[in-house]
């Protein structure tokens, strides 16, 4: 656990980067600093491994004072990964790696294992990449190696500056979704700086959000987005702050479980009875085991005889479980539906979300779980 | 033909003359190295940009100051000091002197320029200061060292002729010699050595240089 209290950074002439903040990452989370350049979020990130020393006030790992034990000791105890990722390029991607265990005097048989683990758990084949100089990697392969060297010996503890900050929006994506399993897997405590919102949207566990050196608001994303607690907070998260939410919950979140569902040989008088008598609109085809195959229209049926094969249409979008709100939403955009079938990996129909679910969860995140400011956008 | 004549009849003479040429050369920028790494290294150091301008200042002054006329100043300096004026030792400083710019220069902005996210990564991974210096700073500085270094020693093969006018030895005898008596063969020889030895060092310092370029670096 990192404890930061009463943290202050004043610089000999006298400007205040840091006022003064406190708060805790539990063992296991992400915590984001976020903020507009200049609020002091790389600066609060750089006293917890003591590259700028603290004026005033403690920060504790494990409740031990960091002032008191030997900065570089402390610092080989701290992953470290930052933008410019600054590997050494006179180091194949083996010696980088091995960095801190050097520093540490692991054997060479340790260190070879260590990178070869790190390699492939951060997707590089070892084979392939151990022996290579950081000129012969692409951009995304060396931020990739920058984060396998910060885990190098296995630290506790991991400081990173917005290491997938210099990287284009399609492969940081990646990075980020790859970056998020990685860290289910080591269950690292993380202080990680961005401005982005949307990354520490993604990323975050808890987001800090940082203003002229003062903590501002320090909760959960869903939190942030939903109850923000100033003009500021609420400016900095955008206006498409329901969008943001949307991302951030998952369909099964919204979605009604095992819903109505008929067989492709049932007769279209009984389909039309079921819609009438639960007042519905679509019902979903599935097949044996409830797998998928498509839907029925109330309007196609209507006046038709015969089975549900020859009226329901097979082309239907759907979502499966773990897809985020925001992208079932652009499905049933896309496809023009109300209704989005969810289904498991084996397309094994789960459930359903309408599009009068979102609305009001939508509406819920600004009233029950906001409070303060209940306004509702259009 | 001349000249072919004479290297024919003295080319044991001419061998020593080399050898001794290339002693004062070695003895003098092995110092030279010695002295503009550590201190280009130390000038390189944060907070040590007056004296970095300073330093850098007086060994550009340095080069400017005739060979012929520093050797002069030199004799009486040593002398003061009981030391030998005349000789090897006059000519050893001189040229220790001569070869300073080029590799304090290099070395001072070879590692000035080291980028500064690999010494932060590496500050931030609990790197000494003194680490740094040895894992990063300098191994990427040495293609820079050494081509300060091959342009000393080529600079001094040349400079090293005139130290024949304070008693060293070395290639400079023969142009000495030629030049009293009007011997052109013998100016010659000693020129076409002093050549040949200026373009060998410097191929040999090239292949040292990629020798001792880090891989990464080359490709």
């Amino acid at each position: 656990m990192i404890t930061l209290e009463n943290v202050k950074k004043i610089y000999p002439d006298g400007t205040e980067a840091v006022k003064g903040i406190s708060f805790e990452v539990i063992d296991g989370n992400l915590c984001v600093l976020l903020g507009p350049s200049g609020c002091g979020k790389t600066t609060t990130m750089k006293m917890i491994n003591r590259l700028i020393p603290i004026t005033k006030g403690g920060i504790y790992i494990d409740d031990k004072d960091t002032k008191e034990m030997d900065e570089n000791e402390l610092r080989r105890n701290i992953g470290y990964a930052i933008q410019e990722i600054g590997l050494f390029p006179h180091m194949t991607v083996r010696e980088n790696i091995a960095t801190v265990p050097t520093l540490k005097d692991w054997d060479k048989e340790r260190k070879e294992k260590r990178a070869e683990e790190l390699l492939t758990l951060m997707g590089m084949d070892p084979d392939e990449f151990m022996e290579k100089y950081p000129t012969e990697l692409s951009g995304g392969q060396k931020q990739r190696v920058g984060v396998a060297r910060s885990l190098g010996a296995d630290p506790p503890i991991m400081l990173m500056d917005e290491p997938f900050g210099a990287i284009d929006p399609i492969t940081r994506d990646r990075l980020q979704d790859e970056f998020i399993n990685i860290q289910e897997e080591i269950q690292k405590t993380i202080v990680f700086v961005t401005h982005d919102i949307n990354e520490a949207i993604k990323m975050g566990d808890k987001v800090a959000l940082m203003k002229d050196g003062e903590l501002i608001q320090y909760s959960t994303p869903a939190e942030l987005l939903a109850a923000p607690k100033s003009r500021f907070v609420r400016d900095f998260v955008g206006s498409d702050r329901t969008l943001k939410s949307l991302r951030l919950m998952k369909v099964e979140d919204a979605m009604k479980k095992s819903p109505r569902a008929v067989r492709k040989d049932d007769d279209l008088s009984e389909v039309t009875s079921i819609m009438a008598e639960e007042d519905l609109t679509y019902l979903m085809v599935v097949e044996d085991g409830r797998r998928l195959k498509g839907w029925v229209n109330r309007q196609d049926i209507e006046d038709e005889s015969g089975v549900v094969a020859d009226v329901m249409s097979e082309d239907t979008g759907s979502a499966e479980l773990g897809t985020s709100l925001a992208e079932g939403l652009t499905v049933m955009l896309e496809r023009d539906v109300a209704n989005l079938p969810v289904v498991d990996e084996h397309g094994i129909l789960q459930g359903i979300v309408t599009f009068n679910d979102l609305q009001s969860l939508i509406g819920e995140t600004y009233t029950e779980r906001g409070g303060k400011h209940p306004e509702v956008t259009q | 033909m001349e000249v072919w004549n004479y290297i024919n009849g003295h080319w044991l003479t001419i061998g020593n003359w080399t050898l001794e040429h290339l002693w004062l050369i070695f003895v003098s920028n092995s110092i030279a190295v010695f002295i503009g790494v550590s201190l280009g290294i130390f000038i390189a150091g944060k907070g040590r940009e007056e004296v970095a301008d300073t330093v850098l200042y007086l060994a550009g002054i340095m080069m400017t100051i005739p060979s012929l006329a520093l050797f002069g100043l030199l004799m009486p300096a040593l002398s003061a000091m009981n030391l030998p004026s005349i000789g090897f030792l006059p000519a050893v400083i001189a040229l220790i002197l001569y070869g300073q710019l080029p590799i304090l220069r290099n070395t001072y902005t070879a590692i000035r320029e080291v980028d500064p996210a690999m010494i932060e990564a590496g500050r931030g991974m609990g790197m000494t200061p003194r680490q740094i210096l040895l894992k990063i700073k300098l191994p990427l500085a040495v293609p820079v060292i050494m081509a300060g270094l091959r342009n000393a020693v080529v600079i001094n093969i040349g400079i090293a002729t005139i130290a024949v006018f304070i008693g060293a030895r070395g290639l400079g005898v023969p142009i000495f010699r030629g030049l009293r008596t009007s011997r052109m063969d013998m100016i010659i020889t000693g020129a076409i050595f002093v050549s040949i030895l200026a373009l060998i060092a410097d191929g040999l310092l090239a292949i040292a240089e990629k020798k001792l370029t880090p891989e990464g670096l080359k490709r």
